[in-house]
């Protein structure tokens, strides 16, 4: 566990000094004010001590901030995602152990690493579409098919004739004829198939992000709410946006969503919802038997409300996740599958039992957050078809939501995902990870 | 010996180069265009060799070899079967069918003459 009397990250000292200098201060006249030494005060200030709590709400004090804006520094996201970029460098070893001295200390190229990793990222999963569309895509399939059997036809009719000296003139004619179809089949083959790869859809849907990144990144930027479903053409409206996503497979799943969405508004109104809360009514269990619905609505509902603090993290029977709607301090995997101890995953295996865990997720800013968990299944063909289990994880601040504890005030420390996950004796790791040899 | 050839290709023009090269080779080719009723024929045929194209109107020609080697009656027989160049994964599966040799399109006359004679016992 990671020791909550002081500040983790080594980046802390950097941030004091930086905000020091730039308020013009002196170390010895801050050092003074905060009743430390001036020598203790720059060995905290170039990340050779690491600093108490108390110590570093005095000296936050002082510089005028707030001592979780010089804990947290240059974010969670920005670490993870150089942390990340060493995870996919194979043959070179970073000096992982000073990562946040380095964010810290050149925030700007760690910015273009991280947005370097990223873009790699982005063009692996560009390649990967294109191999998936050149093998599974029917039109392209097709479009090559004939292509390359009018190919076949013309270079065994041209050999014929040019190997041939003694070939029938009836044949020859034939032959003749067949060249020129051939030559004609195969031009407007290879036209409609340049067209084709040259065309809108293969463009977008070859650079950008995958489909769900693309909804969840539209998601994002409208601060995850659709307030517009109150509205009577708000679902136009909505929909039209998502019509304007890049891919169309975006925009598929997109239209799902959104239809979703819409079911569990009718349900659930805004303002029904808002009322519950203000009366305290924030369990979404008993939301669900209340309002008669589906407690993977209510979550879905909760995390979907102007305003809410909610993150929330869907996954199918495969454990793989279907939607993310992250929160500060709670990092979730961008790729790979998400840590196995994650309490989603064990509601997964007991449907229709909530899982109610207190977790503390490995990285710097040493939050803690109630989670709400519990798996669903459907059955869409009747008894005669597959059962389908869904999983949701309401994550919530500790402070937002204070439930009674069933776990008796224990924490499970968790992850993001093993790659990046510092926690080294973690019994559930299933690969190492870039920080292993960095210490929680 | 006449080598007997069925070939089952459902490009008329492709059938008519390989059946004139096949043809001035020694074999005796007859050509079906439809992968229906492709089964049966071989099994009335009994040719020395199949070429069976992969993409077929009607049964595909993963389906036909499927059952050519399914029958106890056919499945010993010689099949080549063709497949257009990026194909992998279908030849992959093909080759599980139990097909004994690929050609890919577009081949060479010389390819497919040195194929057939090598399946042939030509």
């Amino acid at each position: 566990m990671p020791n909550s009397q002081t500040s983790s990250a080594s980046l802390t000292g950097s941030l004091i000094r930086e905000r020091r200098l730039a308020l013009g201060l002196r170390q010895g006249d801050v050092a003074q004010a905060a009743g430390i030494s001036a020598s203790y005060l720059n060995l905290i200030e170039h990340n050779r001590r690491r600093v108490g709590t108390e110590v570093l709400a005095r000296l936050a004090g002082v510089l005028g901030t707030d001592s979780a804006i010089l804990a947290e520094g240059a974010g969670g996201v920005l670490i993870d995602d150089l942390r990340a970029a060493a995870a996919t460098t194979p043959g070179v070893q970073p000096e992982l152990d000073r990562i946040e001295d380095f964010a810290g200390r050149f925030p700007g190229w760690a910015a273009v690493l991280a947005a370097q990793h990223h873009r790699a990222a982005q063009l692996e999963r560009a390649v990967g579409a294109l191999n998936d569309r050149l093998t599974h895509d029917p039109h392209l399939s097709a479009s090559l098919h004939e292509v390359l059997s009018a190919l076949a036809s013309v270079r065994s009719t041209a050999a014929i004739l040019a190997d041939t000296d003694d070939i029938d003139p009836e044949w020859r004619a034939r032959f003749h004829r067949n060249l020129h179809q051939d030559s004609e089949r195969l031009a407007t083959g290879a036209e409609a198939l340049v067209a084709y790869l040259d065309g809108p859809e293969t463009a977008v849907d070859a650079g950008l992000a995958a489909p769900q990144e693309e909804v969840e990144s539209w998601l994002s930027a409208r601060g995850w709410q659709l307030s517009e479903l109150a509205r009577q053409e708000g679902m136009d409206l909505l929909m039209a946006e998502v019509g304007g996503l890049a891919s169309a497979a975006a925009r598929s799943l997109g239209a799902s969503f959104l239809r979703q969405a819409e079911a569990d508004f009718r349900l659930l109104p805004d303002a029904a919802l808002r009322h519950a809360l203000e009366a305290g009514e924030d369990d979404p269990c008993l939301l669900a038997q209340r309002h008669g619905l589906p407690v993977l609505a209510v979550m879905r509902r909760l995390a979907l409300l102007p305003g809410s603090q909610a993150g929330l993290v869907i996954c199918d029977a495969s454990g793989t996740l279907l939607f993310r709607k992250p929160v500060d301090g709670f990092a979730l995997p961008r790729f790979g599958a998400a840590c196995p101890l994650w309490p989603l995953f064990a509601a997964l295996t007991r449907p229709m039992l909530p899982v109610l865990a207190l977790v503390e997720p490995a990285g710097r800013s040493l939050r803690k957050f109630r989670t709400l968990s519990i798996c669903e299944a459907r059955l869409p063909q009747g008894f005669a078809g597959p059962v389908l289990r869904e999983a949701a994880m309401l994550i919530l601040p500790e402070e937002v939501y204070r439930a009674a504890d069933p776990g008796h005030g224990a924490v499970l420390a968790i992850g993001s995902s093993c790659r990046i996950c510092p926690r080294a004796r973690c019994p559930a790791r299933r690969e190492p990870s870039v920080m292993a040899e960095a210490a929680v | 010996m006449t080598a007997r050839v069925l070939l089952i290709e459902d490009e008329p023009n492709i059938t008519e180069a390989i059946r004139f090269i096949l043809s001035r080779d020694g074999c005796d080719v007859t050509a079906l265009a439809d992968g229906a009723g492709a089964v049966a024929a071989v099994r009335a045929e009994m040719p020395d060799l199949v070429i069976l194209d992969l993409m077929l109107p009607g049964v595909s020609g993963l389906e036909i070899l499927a059952q050519l080697r399914a029958d106890p009656v056919t499945q010993g027989l010689p099949v080549m079967m063709l497949t257009a160049k990026g194909q992998g994964r279908d030849r992959e599966a093909a080759e599980r069918a139990g097909a004994n040799h690929f050609m890919t399109k577009p081949f060479s006359n010389d390819e497919m003459r040195a194929a057939v004679r090598a399946l042939t016992g030509g």
